[in-house]
Formats: C-alpha cells, structure tokens, sequence
C-alpha cells in the first residue's frame, strides 16, 4: 500500500490491518496522529497498526521522526492529535493497561551503569510490580536465553554494547509484554552483534507470538516477510507487505523503492517539518 | 492464537504490585547512595564543617537569648544543629534532583516513566526514596554530633522523624520541581546559587529570627516566607519534643504545593512535551 493507500485508511485507522485477521486486535493501532514541537511539525497524519504475532519495520532516514513517534507509543509525550491505542487499550484513556503489554527498547540506552546486570532487571521488574521471588526467577530465564547468565553480578558498565543491547531487550520482555518496541535497536554494533540480535528479536515473534515494531534506517535489516512502514519526514509514505511496496513503487528492491518514494515525496512538494 | 486470549490484562493494581514498586525505588536509590562513597562523605563533611569550625567562631560573637523550645542558655552549636539537619536534608533534596537530571540525560528515567504504575505514584516513590536516604545522612550526623556535646532528650531522636520526614519531602518535592524545569545537567549549577545559598541564608538555621529583625527588618519578613525556615523550625521543635504548628502548617502545605507541582511539571501533556526529544533523537 503506498501513500495514496495510508491516506484513505485514515478514515477508520483502528480497524486497518496490514494482512492478517481483520477480526484480530491489533497490537498496536496508531490513527490520525500528528506532533509538533512548537512551529515544527514531526509527524503529520500518522496511521498504520501493528499485528500481533508480526514483524513490522519502521523505515526511515534520521529525522523521519521515529523517535517522536516512540515517545507517543510510550506515553514519554502526550498526544497532541490522534490516537494510539495497544491492544485495544487506549494510551491516554487507560495507560497501565495499554504499558503493561508494551516491552520498549530505546535508542539511547536507558541501563543504569552502575548497577549489577541482575540489579537492573530487579529494579525494572519492581517498577511493574513483580514481587522479587517472581522477579529473579524470570531474570534467570531471560539471562539464559540471552546467554548473559555467567555475567548476572557484573557491573553494566563492563559489558560490551551488544551485550547491553541483548540485556536491554531481556529487560524489556521481563514483565512478558505482547508488543516490543525497539528504536534504532542495532545502532553502534558490529555486524555480527547486529544479526544475533535481530534473529533473535525475530524468534520472539515466530516462537513467543510477540508484535514487533522495529525501527531502523538500515535497509538490510528488512526482508521480504516483514510488513513495513515507510516515515519520511513525519508522514507515512507507504506500507504494507514488503513485496507489495517494493512492486507498487516499480523498484526491484527495498533499497531503490525507498529512493523512489522518498524522492517522489519531495517532488510532490510536501512541506518539510 | 487469538489475541484477544492473551492480551486482557488486569484492570488496575494491587496493593501488593504498589508497595514492590516502591520498594523498588527505594532499594536503588539506597544503592546509587552506597555506591557514591564520596557523596555521603560530602553530605556528612558539609554540616560538620559548620558545626567544629564556624559556630566555634561564632559562639563568642552571637549570644543566644532563651528562646522556645530551650528552656535555658545554650551553645551556639546547639543552635544550629536543626539548622544542619536541615541543610542536609536541603543538599539532598537537590542531590536527588541533580540525579533526575542526570537520569533523564542518560535515559535511566525512560525506565521510570514507562511503567505501568500512575505516574504521579512513581514520582512520590521517588521522593520518599530520596527523603529515606537523606534520613541516614541526618541520623548520621545525629551520631558524630552527640560527641560534640549536641544531645537533645534522648525521646527527641524519635520524636524528630516525623518532621524530618516531613521536611525532606518538601524539599526532595522543590528539588524535583526544580529539576523538570531544567533542560541541561550544565545548567544545575546555577541552582546552587539561586536556590540553596539564599534559602540556607535566609533562614533561622544560623541566627534566630529576632536577631534577624533587630539588624534587617525586610530580610526578617523574607526569611518569615522562606519554607526551609520553617522546616528548620519544626525540626527544631520536634528535637525536644514540641510541635511548631505555624511550621508545620507551612511545612505541610509546600509539601503538597511543591509535590503537585513536580508531578504537574512532569506529566507528558505539560512537562516533557515542551522540550522535545533528547539529541539526536527524531
């Protein structure tokens, strides 16, 4: 679905799905939403849903405003115009219980450095109101997926940027969220720390039926199966199956579609935010 | 899988889920205290420093008339102690935001904020972990104090925990308000000049009020609509076993102006919204 697409689908935003079950609930829903900072504008008119149990990449340079739309999701900046809801459960109307299914992991990385790696999880599992017998129980799960158990007592501060990120995502899946949410979640790695991850948060939606919304700006973090959802400057450019975009934009891969897009988003003469 | 199987979560929370939550809160802000070996050091050297070298100075110049709740002469030391309590409680408070600001920079507060729990819950947990910790620094300077010959009535030692309690919200609630306005962890050190210099000046902590009036009459009225005069005040008080009731009326009301106001500043539709997202971010 391109452009012309996403803005028909603005009229009942809630209900659009990107293929799977219509009857479903989508994981996350976002309708009619725009922010701005001051004069600025960062995303005008954003809709598109995430579906449970999927991978959704969330394309777009640097400034396509993914952060600014994370913030939203995350309930970090009220909503000025629009909605979001997860799950069913409106983010401004009833925010336990839309967060208590969102697991998030931001670009900038958000782990107290001076706490212990199994200090870190205790305290993000107090803050969802996991009793500490609970909490150390499912910190020892999630360590051993992510092959960190051996490091439990280290300090954060001595582990490599792709074990923070692993530890970070762990975290996020403590309190067992049915959405993950991860920012530019591969930013600063080495390839080989960039594929683990990404495998392994692409796991989590085969084998735990976990929605994922995946924000990068690197192409080859998208593959065919993906649903994707192109952001340039704060507005929805295209989504869809992957293979659909890359064919309704005439491109032979996701690289040239997003050229193509971007490049006849500012022939169009879109006002820049 | 039926989604909608999986994703009804519970409406609301238990009692059970709060109180780990503010444990939580506690216990690490107990460990960032522990582990900064130096800040308790410094808290401790600060109101000690006052204590052994600037009252022993001033003792021979300022006479201390009886006033309530002395009931006879005392030391100049023994004056100013609940004066150093409170600047302590005062440091801390600020400490505590510095933290805030810090953590929002670093994005150690997008850990907070995107808990489920009300927000406003989340901030009050994190005041009253601030105040748990200033509360060991006050006690602890309590100890070294008594070898100094500073020894209110041994009930006072109980009976001033309610009102350190009291006090140390209101000032970790200033601190927090004060920390949501600013922008930059550069900027703090203005508040150091701006906030705690006059409030600690302006105050009954180092010289009685009357002794205010007599030199200044104008700088007395600033330091009679000073908060932390009352909170040194009713600490004061509440080291001998005595309640101030104009200090705790004060005292109670900033509480709860300076609480709403923090969590006001805070709430995403008012505080946040303002400044954007962090650099770099888009």
């Amino acid at each position: 679905m391109t452009a012309s697409n996403a803005s028909s689908a603005s009229q009942a935003p809630p209900a659009s799905g990107l293929r799977r079950d219509p009857a479903a609930i989508p994981a996350l829903a976002i309708g009619d939403l725009s922010h701005s900072y001051g004069p600025r504008r960062a995303l005008t008119d954003i809709n598109f849903t995430v579906a449970p149990a999927s991978f959704t990449a969330l394309l777009g340079l640097n400034g396509a405003g993914k952060s600014t739309l994370f913030s939203l999701v995350t309930r970090l900046f009220g909503i000025q115009a629009g909605r979001i809801s997860i799950f069913g459960h409106d983010i401004s109307l009833a925010p336990g219980e839309a967060l208590r299914l969102l697991g998030v992991v931001f670009q900038p990385r958000t782990l107290d450095l001076d706490l212990s790696v199994m200090q870190n999880l205790l305290y993000h599992a107090a803050l969802h109101g996991i009793a500490r017998r609970e909490a150390r129980l499912r910190s020892d799960e999630v360590l051993s997926r992510i092959g960190l158990v051996d490091r439990t007592g280290s300090k954060v501060r001595d582990l490599s940027g792709g074990q923070m990120r692993r530890l970070e995502i762990a975290r996020a899946l403590l309190h067992r969220p049915r959405l993950l949410l991860l920012d530019e979640a591969t930013v600063g790695l080495d390839v080989k720390a960039r594929a683990d991850i990404l495998s392994h948060v692409r796991q989590l939606v085969t084998e735990q039926g976990i929605g994922v919304l995946w924000a990068t700006h690197l192409f080859d973090e998208v593959i065919s199966g993906d649903d994707l959802v192109v952001l340039h400057q704060g507005r929805v450019l295209a989504r869809g199956p992957v293979g659909d975009i890359i064919a309704e934009a005439g491109a032979h891969d996701i690289n040239s579609a997003f050229m193509r897009l971007t490049g006849a988003a500012v022939e169009s003469g879109r006002p820049a935010p | 899988m039926s989604s909608t199987a999986v994703t009804q979560p519970r409406i609301g929370f238990s009692l059970a889920e709060y109180i780990t939550c503010l444990n939580g809160i506690v216990w690490r802000e107990a460990l960032r205290f522990l582990h900064q070996r130096e800040r308790f050091v410094s808290a401790l050297v600060r109101p000690l420093v006052w204590l052994f070298i600037f009252a022993v100075g001033f003792r021979q110049v300022l006479g201390i008339s009886i006033i309530p709740p002395y009931e006879t002469y005392i030391l100049y030391e023994v004056y100013i102690a609940p004066g150093l309590m409170a600047m302590i409680q005062l440091f801390n408070g600020m400490q505590s935001s510095l933290s805030m600001v810090y953590d929002r920079e670093m994005g150690n507060m997008r850990t907070l904020l995107v808990s489920p729990l009300p927000r406003w819950y989340l901030l009050f947990c994190k005041l009253l972990a601030g105040t748990a910790v200033s509360l060991l620094q006050v006690y602890a300077f309590l100890v070294i104090a008594w070898f100094w010959d500073i020894a209110p009535p041994p009930i006072g030692y109980l009976t001033v925990l309610p009102a350190l309690i009291l006090s140390g919200l209101m000032l970790g609630a200033l601190g927090m308000l004060i920390s949501s306005g600013i922008k930059q962890l550069e900027n703090f050190a203005g508040v150091m000049n701006f906030v705690i210099f006059p409030m600690f000046f302006a105050s009954s902590a180092l010289y009685p009020l009357w002794r205010v009036q007599e030199g200044s009459p104008l700088l007395y009225y600033v330091c009679l609509l000073n908060p932390f005069t009352h909170a040194v005040e009713l600490i004061r008080f509440a080291l001998y076993g005595q309640t101030n009731w104009i200090s705790l009326a004060v005292v109670g009301c900033c509480t709860a102006a300076f609480m709403i106001g923090a969590i006001y500043a805070y709430d995403p539709s008012r505080g946040l919204v303002r400044r954007g997202p962090a650099g770099g971010e888009t």
